[in-house]
């Protein structure tokens, strides 16, 4: 897969952008160790970082680095053993779990390797999901559920369930499902883990047209083609950041998609 | 999550393993049904009981010649000759309480018509009698007082000697034999079936004027037994006290000696009657409870159940933003629909198989409103209290080890 060159008009814009946007994650000293009785793992020894709005970071590194791990402290599904992390400048570790409920239905929008989609539900019903812990009437939950689904293109596909859909297209219900409540962070645990490489390029399409609305994006993949579609880089070992790098021109899954040959050929 | 949502998805989660869900909930089922089926028939036990008593008359009392304390229950039972006619009229006169008396007294004979004879009783009253008993007629009258006054031989009839002696011909106007005397035959009464007192044929019997069966029949002035109605049931217990303090009186008992007669009570055997089958209903109830009680502990197993294969799907549910109060009440929700369900199809059961009962078995049953709702309330307390530890299971689960749950 080569990587086409982006036009510079797209390219210059986020640059700009970067500059003045607040900071939306910020963690410091990140440390989390896992006590297993005799021994302790250490899966984060001291992450520093920040993150500001309207960025596409890819997170790299070898199996067991900690990536997953640290992908749950930012989405508020786990607590880091020490550190600081704040989430639009609010100080996570001082909040509820009931605000940590709130904050991963309403400010964070995730994605898992495994789709992990609800079954003998339909496309509509699982975006629909995060819309019942928030308070959204009814006719407003469908008609948000559809957009996203529309968002994805899967408009036409509202009504199957996940048995009837692609391993692509159960991803791209997923991905509507973690952008109904609007969220302003995407965390995305290697979401092109179990697809093949055309429909990964389909997702990262998607991810970069989000990206282009202002969306923040953060992305674990293990493949460095599809690193290439973010704007920045970072790359953990033993549980620390080895390398945080801007990735000079990224590539556009819409001109890479159209270099690729399509499924039926 | 809103309520109407959260039912929803129970039910839908319920739909998904019908089978399961309906073996599950067979336990509620059966358990209700047999609540309230138990219930039913020890109500209307109880009703039955106290319709007969009501049956024996109104708000009535019975006073009988000899002591309960001399040789017990009924022994004696017109042992002493010391109740008398004027004592009737003295109970009417001077007891606030009661509302009428009729005297009498008993013997057994042969009666005779045409070639048919039968051997029933023969009880000598006043006309009070059949009104204290609220007896009414099928046919004919009772006789009047004039009848007393004369002596005359005049008999009303029971139901069963009706039947025995002149099965389809008409009685009334006809003339019976008793022992050698001819009695003209006025009024039939109408059918009051088996007494549960004294647990006897109460329509077998003959009753003539207390004259005639003392002068003509035993020879006897004195009385067996007076019965007496008060004037509401509440004046029931007041009517005997009173009743007692006057025979005390009038048969000049000292304060040491026992009673020579007894007064006894329907307000009291009422009363013993419904405590035998309230507890007769509870006990049956608590028999039924049981099963309730496995049904309950079967929710408790499925939800366990569900709640592990349904790990990854809390995961999610948490990933996207529901809290544990969230998790937890739609388990909860869950298992009270699974409940509820079955509580009411265990009404419908329980309803179903007391009309069953009620008609192949010929037993009375009721099934009253408030053991309908009772049942209900109680299934959806099993509900909760059984699927609050599979809930409280499902809340507490760490959303990345559920996610990662296989
Ligand atoms: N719940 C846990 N209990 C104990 N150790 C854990 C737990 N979760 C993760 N670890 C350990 O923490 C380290 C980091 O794990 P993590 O899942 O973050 O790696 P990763 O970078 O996501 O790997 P991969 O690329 O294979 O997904 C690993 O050594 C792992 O064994
Ligand atoms: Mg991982």
């Amino acid at each position: 897969m080569s990587a086409q060159p982006t036009n510079s008009l797209q390219a210059a814009e986020p640059a700009e952008e970067v500059k003045r946007e607040e900071v939306v994650i910020q963690v410091q000293e990140l440390h989390k160790t896992y006590d297993l009785g005799e021994t302790q793992v250490h899966a984060l020894r001291g992450v520093t970082l920040e993150i500001r709005r309207g960025e596409f970071v890819a997170i790299m590194g070898a199996s067991g680095s900690g990536k997953s791990t640290f992908m749950n402290i930012l989405g508020c599904l786990d607590k880091p053993s020490s550190g600081r992390y704040l989430l639009e400048g609010t100080d996570v570790s001082s909040l509820e779990k009931k605000q940590l409920a709130g904050i991963r239905n309403r400010k964070i929008g995730f994605v898992f390797q495994g789709f992990n989609l609800l079954a003998r539900t339909t496309a509509l019903e699982n975006t629909e999901l995060p819309t019942l812990y928030s308070r959204v009437d009814k006719i407003e939950r469908r008609r948000r559920a559809v957009e996203a689904l529309k968002m994805v293109g899967l408009g036409d596909r509202t009504g199957h369930f996940p048995s009837q859909l692609s391993g692509g297209q159960q991803q791209r219900v997923a991905i509507a499902r973690a952008l109904v409540n609007r969220p302003s962070i995407l965390l995305a645990d290697e979401p092109t883990g179990n697809l093949d490489s055309r429909t990964s390029v389909e997702v990262m399409e998607i991810f970069q047209s989000l990206n282009d609305k202002g969306l923040t994006i953060i992305l674990v993949t293990h493949e460095h083609d599809i690193s290439q579609f973010a704007k920045r880089s970072i790359v953990f070992r033993d549980g620390k950041i080895k390398r945080d790098e801007i990735i000079p021109n990224p590539a556009r899954a819409a001109e890479v998609l159209k270099t690729m040959p399509s499924v039926e050929e | 999550m809103d309520l109407l949502s959260t039912l929803r998805i129970a039910l839908r989660a319920l739909a998904r393993n019908k089978m399961r869900s309906t073996l599950t909930m067979l336990g509620i089922i059966i358990g209700v049904g047999a609540v309230i089926a138990m219930v039913g028939i020890g109500q209307g036990a109880d009703q039955t009981v106290q319709r007969q008593i009501a049956n024996l008359g109104s708000n009535m009392l019975f006073v009988s010649s000899g002591s309960m304390n001399r040789g017990g229950l009924n022994l004696g039972w017109g042992a002493t000759k010391t109740l008398v006619r004027a004592d009737v009229a003295a109970i009417v006169r001077e007891c606030h309480a009661v509302a009428a008396a009729a005297p009498g007294t008993q013997t057994s004979a042969q009666v005779v018509y045409e070639n048919d004879n039968w051997g029933t009783r023969i009880t000598g009253t006043t006309p009070e009698y059949f009104e204290i008993r609220t007896w009414p007629f099928q046919s004919g009258a009772g006789f009047t007082e004039d009848d007393v006054t004369n002596a005359a031989n005049v008999a009303a009839i029971g139901e069963t000697v009706r039947k025995n002696l002149f099965s389809t011909t008409e009685a009334v106007g006809k003339t019976i034999r008793i022992g050698n005397l001819p009695f003209k035959v006025v009024g039939v009464l109408v059918a009051k079936g088996q007494s549960p007192a004294m647990n006897e044929d109460q329509d077998d019997t003959i009753i003539v004027p207390l004259t005639t069966l003392q002068k003509k029949i035993t020879g006897q002035p004195w009385l067996r037994f007076i019965m007496v109605s008060a004037k509401s049931r509440s004046g029931s217990y007041a009517a005997q006290q009173q009743i007692q303090a006057l025979l005390r009186d009038r048969h000049r008992i000292r304060q040491e000696q026992p009673d020579d007669f007894t007064v006894r009570n329907l307000a009291d055997l009422a009363d013993l009657a419904s405590e035998a089958s309230k507890v007769m209903t509870g006990l049956l109830a608590s028999i039924a409870g049981v099963s309730l009680l496995v049904g309950g502990i079967g929710i408790m197993n499925i939800m366990l159940v569900s709640v592990t294969e349904r790990t990854r799907e809390i995961g999610v549910r948490m990933a996207i933003g529901a809290t544990e109060g969230d998790v937890q009440r739609q388990f909860l929700i869950e298992a009270v629909v699974m409940s509820l369900i079955g509580g009411a199809l265990g009404i419908a059961v329980g309803v179903g198989a007391s009309l069953l009962i009620a008609s192949t078995a010929g037993w009375p049953i009721l099934v009253s409103a408030s053991a309908i709702a009772g049942a209900a309330v109680v299934a959806m307390a099993i509900g909760i209290f059984f699927g609050y530890y599979p809930a409280q299971k499902a809340a507490r689960l760490d959303p990345i080890e559920a996610l990662r749950y296989e």
